[in-house]
């Protein structure tokens, strides 16, 4: 009796075990070729990229990198990245200097000012934003907020400084290089402030007690006892949302201006201008010829070696900064 | 010391010096208070200044669309061009066939690649380059996704098409999923990987079964999130859908989308067209808003549910 109820269970462990092992092996087959997918996308992202610009810069060589003509018309093409890598470079620029404090400030206030009642209500408005489509931005700021920037901001600039600094002369019309600056920067200012919050939040409060003991006001225990103890992890979000910015399309379509060729290099604040990707979004559908489309083609491959740089240097500081903190906690 | 030394002989001296160290003290600190102070009001305005753009927004699109909305608008395709007339269904249609495609093929994948990162996978290099790749591909521009959609599909097919927009928005949309998914999984307690063990039941059936459904809302949470991402995404559709005012035809046929509709309407010279342009945006932020509704509401419903 006993003998069979042991021959019998072995029987049927072993059946078990045989199944499960080919679950197993099926399940996990399952999942690292779900984990090759991604690779395969980032692969097939270079390759894709990398071939569709070979044919301009057989054309054009290193040229294309610092020419200004942009010239589509058959027999005389002439394609140069330069304005638009300076436009892309001077929009995110203005997006950083005014989101990169205000998102600070934001991101200081919910974590170490305001209490809980009004901390967590804001932070939730903060990511209603980063939620709303840069669609819907690009659509208010063409019809709503680009008169505000030229009423309320650029005019009165122009005319205090206009005069006498380069930088400020030339009438504005609202469509310009500093409204797409702003408005990139009200587009990443909820990411930017919400990643610092998160960041913030790893501080020990044991640092900010040290600090109050030693009777720092509120300010300076920030200064002195936060920001120090996470600038990577802060500077790491600042980089994330620069990232947004350079590779941001549609909204900065529709605010820039959109001017080509040498004219498209921003000789004043208040200039129309083009980015890389405004160009890319303006004249794909409309390319003439196959070494237009190339160029167009490669004005992403330049974008894509931007954006990757700058991400890439911003998750590592992050990270380092999370990993180092939870690391720290599990001890 | 000289402090000391002049109370001793003079009383009146030691008081002084008090008083200018107090004066100079509490001077220092009214600056470093004043400061503070200072610092507190500025994060307060750019809180509100953060919030006002939120505010205008809602308020436009509310103000402005609610007034383009009829019921020939969510039903008709586009009338003559700066007529006025007609709707957007073609789009609705479009963002909805589209979007769904997309998170079809994001969704498992996603999540997949997200159990091989928190559960099967063994620390080596394999893992840290599949990691690394998900973080390049979460950093893509879309624009360049919309490239690679028309080099890699339009080109191939020969036409601009639902698929390639689709697989262009997976694109966006499976590194967001495995992100979330990974970091879920990792949340969920060690002990009930153990317990499932323990009991001799395989990898797989204690990942699917004991694992993933207490990560659940997690990752559904996260999956919602793509798919609001994906649906507002603009640029990668003009080269790989085109937008068209017609209906769905096909899946290798071009088709249109809420937010290329929106810019197509937007950079059209007629008031019509701008209002048509509100119109959309209104549709699209609710469409985005009943998801993430109807998901918290699934949720807590669920969890009721495992309370009784």
């Amino acid at each position: 009796m006993t003998a069979l109820d042991s021959k019998h269970r072995r029987y049927l462990s072993a059946l078990f075990v045989v199944r499960n092992k080919r679950h197993d092996k099926l399940f996990s087959g399952l999942v690292v070729g779900a984990a090759v997918y991604t690779l395969l996308m980032v692969g097939l992202v270079a390759f894709s990229v990398a071939k569709g610009s070979v044919d301009i810069f057989s054309y054009e060589g290193v040229q294309f990198f610092y020419q200004s003509d942009w010239n589509a018309v058959e027999g005389r093409e002439s394609f140069g990245a330069y304005p638009y890598i300076i436009g892309t470079l001077l929009s995110s620029a203005i997006a950083m200097a005014i989101g990169v404090p205000i998102s600070l400030a934001i991101a200081m206030f919910i974590s170490e000012i305001a209490p809980p009642r009004i901390g967590t209500p804001l932070s939730f408005i903060t990511e209603l934003l980063a939620a709303v489509p840069s669609i819907i931005y690009g659509l208010w700021a063409l019809f709503v907020f680009r008169f505000w920037v030229r009423d309320l901001i650029e005019m009165p600039l122009y005319n205090a400084f206009g005069g006498y600094i380069p930088f400020f002369a030339k009438t504005p019309f609202g469509l310009d290089i500093f409204t797409a600056g702003i408005v990139l920067a009200i587009m990443i200012i909820p990411i930017i402030s919400s990643i610092c919050r998160e960041v913030m939040r790893v501080v020990p409060d044991s640092q900010r007690e040290a600090a109050y003991s030693l009777g720092a006001t509120r300010w300076e225990t920030v200064r002195m006892a936060v920001f120090p103890y996470v600038k990577s992890g802060l500077v790491g979000a600042s980089m994330l949302g620069l990232g947004r910015a350079v590779g941001e399309t549609i909204l900065v379509t529709m605010v820039i201006g959109n001017v080509i060729g040498p004219s498209a290099i921003p000789t004043t604040l208040f200039s129309q201008g083009q980015t890389l990707s405004s160009l890319v979004a303006n004249e794909f559908n409309e390319a003439s010829s196959e070494l237009h489309l190339s160029a167009l083609i490669a004005l992403g491959a330049i974008l894509l070696a931007l954006t990757m740089g700058i991400n890439i240097a911003a998750r590592f500081l992050v990270k380092k900064k999370i990993k180092a903190s939870s690391g720290a906690k599990s001890q | 010391m000289t402090v000391d030394s002049n109370s001793n002989s003079n009383s009146k001296p030691k008081q002084n010096y008090r008083d200018i160290l107090q004066e100079t003290v509490n001077k220092k600190y009214r600056k470093r208070l004043l400061l503070n102070r200072l610092v507190t009001i500025f994060t307060i305005v750019c809180v509100i200044a953060a919030v006002v753009p939120l505010v205008s927004i809602l308020l436009e699109v509310v103000k402005n669309g609610a007034s383009a909305i009829s019921i020939e608008f969510l039903t008709q395709p586009p009338g003559s061009m700066g007529s006025g007339t007609g709707g957007i269904a073609p789009a609705i249609q479009g963002t909805i066939i589209v979007v769904g495609i997309a998170s079809l093929i994001a969704a498992p994948i996603g999540v997949l690649a997200g159990i091989y990162l928190s559960e099967f996978a063994k620390k080596g290099e394999f893992v840290e380059i599949v990691r690394f790749f998900n973080d390049v591909l979460t950093g893509l521009p879309s624009i360049v996704i919309g490239i690679v959609g028309y080099t890699a599909i339009v080109l191939s097919i020969g036409s601009f098409s639902v698929l390639a927009g689709s697989v262009s928005l997976s694109i966006i949309m499976i590194p967001i999923v495995v992100r979330v998914t990974e970091e879920t999984l990792k949340v969920v307690p060690y002990s009930l990987r153990e317990a499932g063990h323990s009991l001799g039941i395989s990898k797989t059936k204690v990942t699917l079964f004991v694992i993933l459904p207490s990560a659940k809302n997690g990752i559904l949470t996260g999956i919602v999130i793509a798919i609001s991402r994906i649906a507002g995404e603009t640029a990668p559709l003009i080269m790989t859908i085109l937008g068209t005012s017609l209906f769905f035809t096909g899946i290798t046929g071009p088709v249109d989308a809420l937010p290329l509709r929106i810019w197509r309407l937007a950079s059209q010279p007629y008031e019509s067209a701008h209002a048509f342009g509100w119109g959309s945006a209104l549709i699209l932020i609710l469409m985005i808003l009943a998801l993430s509704m109807g998901l918290r509401f699934l949720a807590q419903r669920r969890s009721l549910k495992a309370v009784k």
